[in-house]
């Protein structure tokens, strides 16, 4: 029991301690970081991601200096006017060819290491990613039917093939998610449901695919082993307005995957509609894996690392890995693409087969350490 | 039955789970500001009856509030028996999210929410435990730990789902005084499904006995808790004594046979 001090009644009684003191008790939490989140891993990052970004504008046969980029890329701000140090051409190589590229890597690895995370959290698996979930050979498969049937209207994020590619991921998905809910299911089934839903949208894909003619085969086939080609900023115009929206919904719901953590019949009593966030998260991670599915074709490993390496270096907590791995992708992928373009040059490696001889030692090694079922 | 100072009512509750009955028709009130201890043999329908109470369990019959509202989060908090503590969330995460049903659209907690739930840290005198993972405290700590994310979520009424099960018979009562002294401080109404009779009587102002999900007895400790009653219900020799003013249950030395193997707990 306290007494207020200082007021007109000194035998008031009041029921909180003296104001003083809970203040400096609640800040002395605060700030002990009890609640907050730190702002350190995002600034870390925020600063990796600009950090590839200019070694990759800067790597490639026509070497740009990094000052004639940095100014060049200042000067492009409204209102400020700097002198660009490159030539007309090295402009052009920049802001058409390695500008494109580097954006739409960040892009697409942004996306992946997003929607890996989301499905982690929704179906509280570490090992759950939109590759081996079937959500990538789903979207893949619509994707070529649609490039099969010539709907690649170019019509940026209206164009039939991310529509198609969504349909295709969402089918995935909701078969493999309906295994796991078998009767016989155990954590590991929804993974090896995935791995039957992409084993049967591969052979889809084949079969789709043998019914082209040879030309347009080469090209799809050539777009299915994940490149991050760019014709232009017209892919970005694609998958941008999906990473905008998608991306906003899935940060919206991060806080649910947290709730979500301690299984459906809490997270019910506290509050939170469990069917509802899961099947909201799920189709924004699948559309937004669809879409990136679309101009990147089949990119591996990419949602299954990058939230991994968060949840082990920064934090368990969705709140952080959910955009942690935004970030972080977009810097892994835009660095994979680095050597991508360079190691075999003048010649390029897919991106989708470095990320997977990063990723699958990586995945080879999480199932021999034997990893919790909750994420 | 209904009266205004009753803080939650539930009426003909009945929840059919695979074809068989686990509750049959339950009425029951309680009233604002009392402990109410729901008793009765494993399988009898306590922790069904709770997450009917609590909106988990799919059930015919209303449950509603004083004002005829069907609860919500707001409205009761659940410890739940056996707490799921996640790898590598730590004590003020997990309170923290007691506080997700008073947040809005975009799900981001005030300063407000982070005062609440610092404010039951602090009560609970569990501070010095904020940043440790709730999965690495002993099983005393944690169940505060999970008390005080109820606590956060700041609802009126408490259920508590045979809270101290897990735990050793000091843990056990001092999970139990606080839950009380919080209950005389705050006003809060309690409805926990307890195990042991003895701190039933002890804890509850008023005893619900079911068995087979059905009501037996409904009334202070002392009616409701009959050796008769309860030997048959028990399906074993219970005798009551007083010691120390306070209600004892005893088990009675077993005539030959007259013990089954108790059914395990399917609710």
């Amino acid at each position: 029991m306290t007494f207020a001090v200082g007021s007109s009644d000194p035998f008031a009684e009041v029921d909180a301690p003296a104001p003083s003191e809970v203040s400096a008790e609640d800040s002395a939490l605060l700030t002990g970081g009890a609640f907050r989140l730190s702002p350190i891993p995002v600034a870390l990052a925020v600063g990796t991601l600009i950090a590839v970004g200019l070694l990759s504008a800067t790597s490639g046969a026509a070497g740009l200096p990094v000052a004639g980029v940095l100014s060049s890329l200042l000067d492009h701000i409204p209102l400020v006017d700097l002198d660009s140090s490159l030539t007309v051409r090295q402009e052009s190589v920049l802001f058409q060819i390695r500008l494109p590229r580097l954006v739409l890597g960040m892009l697409v690895g942004g996306s992946l290491g997003m929607a890996g995370a989301s499905y982690q959290g929704i179906f509280r698996n570490p090992l759950a990613d939109p590759y081996f979930l079937g959500v990538s050979a789903g979207a893949g498969f619509g994707a070529v039917l649609a490039f099969g049937f010539g709907l690649d209207l170019g019509w940026g994020p209206f164009d039939a093939v991310p529509a198609a590619a969504f349909v295709g991921a969402l089918l995935a998905v909701t078969a493999a998610a309906m295994v796991a809910r078998g009767p016989g299911s155990s954590p590991s089934t929804l993974l090896l449901g995935g791995v039957a839903m992409a084993a049967l949208f591969s052979a889809a894909q084949t079969y789709a695919l043998q019914r082209l003619d040879e030309t347009r085969a080469r090209e799809v086939l050539s777009w299915l082993f994940g490149q991050l080609s760019t014709s232009g900023w017209s892919e970005i115009a694609l998958l941008g307005p999906y990473v905008a929206v998608c991306g906003g919904v899935l940060l919206a719901h991060r806080r649910h995957l947290d709730v979500l953590r301690v299984g459906d019949d809490e997270a019910r009593s506290l509050g939170l509609d469990p069917v509802r966030s899961r099947m909201i998260v799920i189709v924004a991670a699948s559309l937004l894996t669809a879409a990136a599915v679309s101009v990147s074709g089949l990119i591996a490993f990419v949602g299954l690392v990058v939230p991994h390496m968060v949840r082990l270096m920064v934090s368990h907590s969705y709140r952080v890995i959910v955009p942690i791995s935004a970030l972080a992708g977009g810097a892994f992928l835009a660095f994979v693409d680095i050597g991508a373009r360079t190691l075999v040059a003048p010649s390029e490696l897919p991106v989708g087969v470095i990320t997977a001889f990063v990723g699958a030692p990586f995945f080879a090694f999480l199932l021999w350490r034997g990893n919790g079922v909750e994420a | 039955m209904s009266n205004t100072s009753d803080a939650l009512v539930c009426q003909g509750v009945t929840v059919v789970y695979r074809k068989r009955v686990v509750l049959s028709h339950i009425d029951l009130a309680v009233g604002a500001g009392e402990w109410l201890g729901l008793i009765g043999p494993n399988g009898a329908g306590k922790s069904t009856l709770l997450h009917s109470m609590a909106g988990l369990a799919d059930h015919s019959g209303t449950i509603s509030l004083s004002n005829g509202r069907t609860p919500t989060a707001t409205d009761l908090a659940l410890v739940p028996q056996t707490p799921l503590l996640p790898l590598g969330m730590s004590v003020a995460e997990y309170v923290l999210l007691g506080r997700t049903a008073h947040l809005g659209w975009l799900a981001r907690e005030s300063r407000a929410d982070h005062r609440i739930a610092s404010g039951v840290l602090r009560r609970l005198d569990l501070e010095r435990f904020a940043q440790r993972a709730v999965a690495s405290l002993s099983g005393g700590e944690a169940q505060r730990v999970v008390v005080a994310r109820a606590l956060a979520q700041e609802s009126p009424l408490l259920l508590l789902d045979e809270p101290t099960s897990a735990l050793d018979v000091g843990h056990q009562a001092a999970v139990l005084e606080l839950v009380d002294d919080l209950r005389r401080s705050d006003g809060l109404t309690v409805v926990a499904a307890m195990h042991d009779l003895t701190t039933a009587a002890r804890f509850a102002d008023r005893l619900a006995l079911l068995h087979e999900g059905v009501l037996i007895a409904n009334g202070v400790p002392h009616e409701v808790l009959d050796a008769s009653v309860l030997s048959q219900v028990y399906d074993t020799p219970l005798s009551v004594r007083t010691i120390d003013d306070e209600l004892v249950v005893l088990a009675s030395p077993r005539a030959k046979g007259s013990l089954e193997p108790a059914a395990p707990e399917s609710t």
